[in-house]
């Protein structure tokens, strides 16, 4: 038998025969020697050694071996009219040949005579083929002639089951190449099928297109809904070949009931109606005693199940299915299989979050907590937490956050950071009594103070000093806690921090003295970080203007070598200034200066938005926070920036808020995690500003770009900011531009907590009408890694060199993977020609003595235009500054006017340019006139600087 | 967009005895995976659940003897329905191969992958009648 030899050659070659990895790497390069030769020898093959070497090639390959030959002789084993050397052959493409092979024409080229051949069992080599490279090109080939095929009506059932997930596949890689036509509607109608393998197949390629296009495929509601109902209603026995373990086609109901998740109900009436009895067999049949007691039995009906209310819940319209849904669920949380209980407390959380079924889900809470006690996989115990967070409202709180925080003391290290959060979140939520929320974040410090965040201990602060009718008790009880001989460094922080604001408020009592509280603080300093060492400097000198009494011994600690000969700068310097503030300043001013922060801007708590990134929005949601969170959502992602220390009060910065302006940052900013761009425009006042976190609408101020930015004009006059910005990703920019020459740092921030994959961002000069041949631009890039993390930034360097004189600016494409979906971001570059200005000033005479010499009409170019601004002189003036060429004062006659001068560099020529811009108040109107050289420069110039104002 | 990432069968000393990639991964990348997979299912026991949660992703997996089959599907995709499509995968392997063993999906890797094929295409469920799938291997078979 010629296929045990094929067998026999590859017993040959097998590893375990070898006893050790340089026996088996010396076995393999003889037989990779041995094959080679084969190829080249005089003698041409005949198919069936093709075969045996080429399938032994790819057994090599598979045992982890690079091969670099072999990949002709597979494509020629596609020519083949024997199955079996075909099959080699196929198989070697599917898993060695890459997209962008040469060898590509080739194969298509094979392809396309088997789907030509009308023979079935080569029709289903070819489509697997397709289907499992799935690239481009083959998309490009192929797109139109599947089909044809899947909705031909003399094609084989088991031809249409590979054709349909074959085109699934080329949508999915390709969707621009695969037009709907007239083969949708009939596509549609396979889900009437008799073959019970066709509607599986085309299922799954209905439900995809039905996400992309629902209009188009809405039809396949009331055939899903019939299909099923003929299945859920049909006596086991009835559907043979497709009854798995008693249960009539399990996978095919699984498939229809997530077809049906793509739509909102059915209207009418009839077709819901039928629906809804569907739900209700598969919830009565959960009741019923097991056909079988095998577990294939018991999953295969559950899987339907589970499936099943999930629609449920997608439709979130039925009060009575959704109550049944919890109840059956309810009894799988004490079920003896742990996918069950697992799968139950999923599943239930998200039915805690309809209106309906919210109640029936609270009554489960106990054995949650049994759950949570006593589970043994981490994984189940982490759902429970989840479902106790998702229950949670204010009539259970108190339970859930005691028990939860109770867990935490003997929790799993890898979810301790995740329920830190979710009980910060839900004390703050259900606070009745702040006494109580700061009882409980103070636990969480003490129990799991390492697992507590920034944005918790921020939290605190912020509702502590935001809520004066807490303060005094939130001072006592960190003073309490501080008497610990040992706390965690996050408590002495927000001891620290408290006791700085509101340590007066105990003062009068002898055992928290001031000096007690100083001394208290101070006995814990010196095992602290560089950080929270300067946190507790500002602490000592709002002590000073808290309890004057405390100045001497408090400027003693100052004045010491350990702080103002300190190796950090940081804590150096504050003892520095605080030691001089409190020298030099009046009471008076001392009382300005370090007042009492005032209360922080209500939003959305930094730790919903931490959590969120943590898991991914959809995880976190609840009864009350949906509709909110989605709108959160919408303005770009979890998390805004933080660029300005007002947005947490970060200690460090926020107690030297000296005076009026809190917000303004001494030393660093504080490196919080969120802002992705903060260091890029941390000297750019228009970029930082707007990033006043938490602040939706300023978050909208960043321009959003759909496809290609049409203008791009803000960046005219401006060469730093935020050039992009969608769900997934920030795109912001810094660049420096001298003579003809330009460098260009573009930043890609990965808003999600996903990595990018292939990530590829390429500028393109584009050209205008008049430069078919030559490029006006240069631009030299290298690529960037490939891969980019969630939350990380990537830069990219381009070099710009401008050859001649241009209009079109370059589009910058952008491509990536995102969590298996191809993104696609086209922006345009804001590389304009006033970039290459280098300003000139002169004096009047000179100017008017060039303004007349440039007096040839192709030289002037005019344009009268109405204010888009309020006409402001400063603006303006910053705005032919910053569009590049220099201002002239005191050389027009009428001072109200603005004139410029420069020259535009490029390679091959330099542009003398005078600008002369007249505002008339009165009408709104400017006038603006450009006078160069050249035509086009001139043309160019007045078209980009007439968009400014 | 939900479907199959990816179909491992591994032993229990970690080598891979079928990888079907659904999704363009680079050969590092797929190395990373089989090892983090392999990492992450070997070091639970019968007491835990099949599903674990891997990447943005999770995993279904199903132990026989010593070997661990292993599907990669989207968070909100159905365990169940992939639990028993592992399981009939077996089946199917089974009875083709007349009580399978590690050997078989060794020097037969041809023919798994055919198997894989009319059951699992483009990362979707294709046929899930053993009685189909057999019958057409049985059709191939007689072409050799």
């Amino acid at each position: 038998n010629k296929n045990s030899c094929v067998e026999a050659g590859i017993r040959g070659i097998c590893v375990g025969r070898c006893k050790s990895k340089e026996a088996e790497i010396k076995r393999i390069n003889k037989e990779l020697a041995n094959i080679r030769s084969k190829f080249k020898g005089d003698k041409a093959l005949d198919g069936y050694s093709k075969k045996k070497y080429v399938c032994k090639l790819l057994f090599i390959f598979l045992l982890g071996h690079d091969i670099d030959f072999g990949h002709m002789e597979a494509v020629n084993l596609l020519s083949s009219n024997r199955y079996t050397e075909k099959q080699i052959g196929y198989l070697f493409i599917s898993v060695l040949v890459n997209s962008n092979s040469e060898l590509i024409r080739l194969i298509n080229n094979a392809i396309k005579n088997d789907l030509a051949s009308r023979n079935p069992t080569f029709m289903g080599l070819a489509l697997h083929c397709i289907a499992n490279v799935g690239s481009r090109e083959m998309a490009e080939a192929f797109a139109g002639e599947v089909p044809k095929i899947l909705v031909a009506g003399d094609t084989m059932d088991s031809v249409k089951q590979s054709a349909a997930l074959c085109l699934l596949r080329l949508y999915r890689t390709s969707p621009d190449l695969v037009p709907m036509g007239d083969w949708t509607s009939r596509v549609v109608h396979l889900l009437n099928d008799q073959h019970l393998g066709v509607v599986t197949a085309a299922t799954s390629l209905i439900t995809t297109l039905a996400q992309k296009n629902p209009e188009e495929f809405k039809t396949s509601v009331s055939l899903a809904v019939s299909r099923l109902s003929r299945i859920v209603t049909s006596a086991s026995t009835d559907l043979q070949d497709y009854t798995y373990y008693f249960v009539p086609a399990p996978w095919l109901s699984v498939k229809l009931l997530r077809l049906l998740q793509c739509y909102p109900p059915p209207e009418d009436p009839a077709v819901r109606g039928r629906l809804t009895e569907c739900l209700e067999t598969i919830l009565n049949k959960a009741q019923e005693p097991p056909k079988s007691k095998k577990v294939q039995h018991s999953n295969a009906k559950n899987a339907v199940l589970f499936e099943a209310i999930s629609l449920i819940i997608h439709h979130d319209s039925e009060p009575n299915l959704l109550v049944r849904a919890c109840n059956q669920l309810g009894q799988f949380l004490q079920h003896r299989e742990t996918n069950l209980r697992y799968l139950a407390l999923e599943s239930m959380c998200t039915l805690a979050s309809s209106e309906f079924s919210h109640e029936a889900v609270k009554t489960h809470i106990d054995t949650v907590i049994n759950a949570l006690k006593t589970e043994r996989d981490v994984s189940v115990r982490q759902r429970a937490v989840d479902l106790l967070y998702a229950m949670c409202d204010r009539s259970n709180a108190q339970q859930i956050v005691a028990e939860m925080l109770s867990y935490l003391e003997t929790a799993d290290y890898s979810i301790r950071e995740e329920i830190v959060l979710k009980v910060a979140i839900l004390a703050e939520k259900y606070a009745v009594d702040y006494a109580w929320y700061v009882d409980t974040i103070l636990n969480l410090i003490r129990i799991a103070g390492d697992y507590v965040s920034e944005e918790v201990w921020y939290r605190v602060i912020q509702i502590v000093i935001n809520r004066d009718d807490v303060q005094g008790y939130a001072a006592k009880t960190v003073f309490e806690a501080l008497q610990a001989p040992a706390c965690h460094e996050n408590l002495v922080k927000v001891g620290g921090y408290i006791l700085g604001e509101f340590g007066n408020l105990i003062a009068g009592d002898p055992r928290s003295s001031p000096l007690v509280q100083f001394n208290l603080l101070h006995s814990k300093f010196h095992l602290c970080s560089v950080p929270t060492r300067a946190l507790l400097l500002s602490t000592y000198i709002k002590f000073v203007n808290l309890f004057p009494e405390v100045k001497p011994t408090i400027q003693d600690v100052l004045r010491g070598d350990s702080q103002l000969r300190n190796a950090d700068v940081e804590l150096q310097q504050r003892a520095v200034e605080y030691l001089r503030l409190s020298t030099v300043a009046s009471t008076d001013i001392l009382a300005t200066v370090l007042e009492e922060m005032p209360p922080f801007p209500e939003r959305e708590s930094s730790i919903l938005a931490k959590l969120k990134k943590k898991k991914g929005p959809s995880t976190v949601t609840d009864l009350e926070d949906t509709k909110r969170e989605r709108s959160v959502d919408v303005n770009g992602g979890p998390e805004p920036a933080p660029a300005s220390a007002s947005s947490t009060p970060s200690p460090s910065a926020d107690l030297l808020g000296l005076g009026a302006a809190p917000a303004a940052p001494t030393g660093p900013p504080p490196s919080s995690g969120g802002g992705l761009l903060v260091d890029v425009f941390s000297d750019s006042a228009s970029a930082a500003a707007p990033l006043a976190p938490g602040s939706e609408d300023n978050f909208r101020a960043f321009p959003k770009h759909p496809r290609i930015s049409a203008g791009g004009s803000e960046f005219v006059c401006k060469n730093n900011g935020v050039l992009f910005e969608n769900q997934l990703l920030q795109i912001g920019l810094k660049s420096e531009f001298r003579q003809n020459l330009g460098r260009m740092f573009i930043f890609y921030g990965n808003k999600t907590s996903t990595q990018f994959l292939n990530f590829t961002p390429t500028p393109v000069p584009r050209c205008g009408l008049d430069s078919l041949t030559r490029t006006h631009l240069n631009l030299q890039t290298k690529p960037v890694d490939p891969t980019v993390d969630g939350g990380a930034q990537v830069q990219q360097v381009v070099n710009i060199e401008c050859v001649s004189d241009f209009t079109e600016a370059p589009v910058l494409n952008i491509q990536f993977r995102y969590g298996g979906t191809f993104q696609n971001v086209s922006v345009q570059l804001p590389i304009t020609l006033n970039k290459f200005f280098q300003p000139t000033e002169m004096s009047s005479q000179d100017f008017f003595q060039r303004w007349k010499q440039l007096s040839n009409p192709q030289q002037e170019v005019q344009n009268i235009f109405k204010a888009k601004h309020p006409m402001d002189t400063e603006i303006t003036k910053a705005k032919i500054i910053g569009f590049g060429s220099a201002l002239l004062e005191e050389v027009d006659p009428n001072p109200a006017n603005f004139v410029g001068a420069g020259i535009i560099h490029t390679k091959t020529s330099q542009t003398g340019c005078l600008l002369r811009l007249e505002p008339n108040l009165q009408a709104q109107m400017y006038r603006l006139t450009l006078r160069t050289s050249k035509e086009t420069v001139s043309q160019r110039l007045c078209e980009l600087l007439s968009q400014q104002f | 967009r939900v479907w199959i990432r990816f179909i491992l069968i591994q032993n229990r000393a970690g080598k891979t005895r079928l990888a079907k990639w659904y999704m363009q991964f680079d050969d590092d990348e797929k190395q990373k995976l089989i090892e983090e997979v392999h990492a992450v299912v070997t070091v639970r026991d019968a007491k835990h659940t099949n599903f674990v949660e891997f990447r943005n992703f999770k995993i279904i997996y199903r132990r026989y003897a010593g070997l661990y089959f292993c599907i990669c599907v989207d968070v909100n995709d159905n365990n169940l329905a992939y639990l028993e499509a592992i399981h009939n995968f077996v089946e199917v392997l089974n009875e083709y191969f007349h009580n399978v063993c590690e050997l078989d999906l060794v020097f037969n890797f041809y023919k798994v992958y055919t198997v894989v094929d009319e059951m699992f295409l483009a990362g979707e469920i294709r046929e899930t009648s053993q009685t189909k799938v057999l019958k057409q291997l049985l059709m191939l078979q007689s072409l050799e």
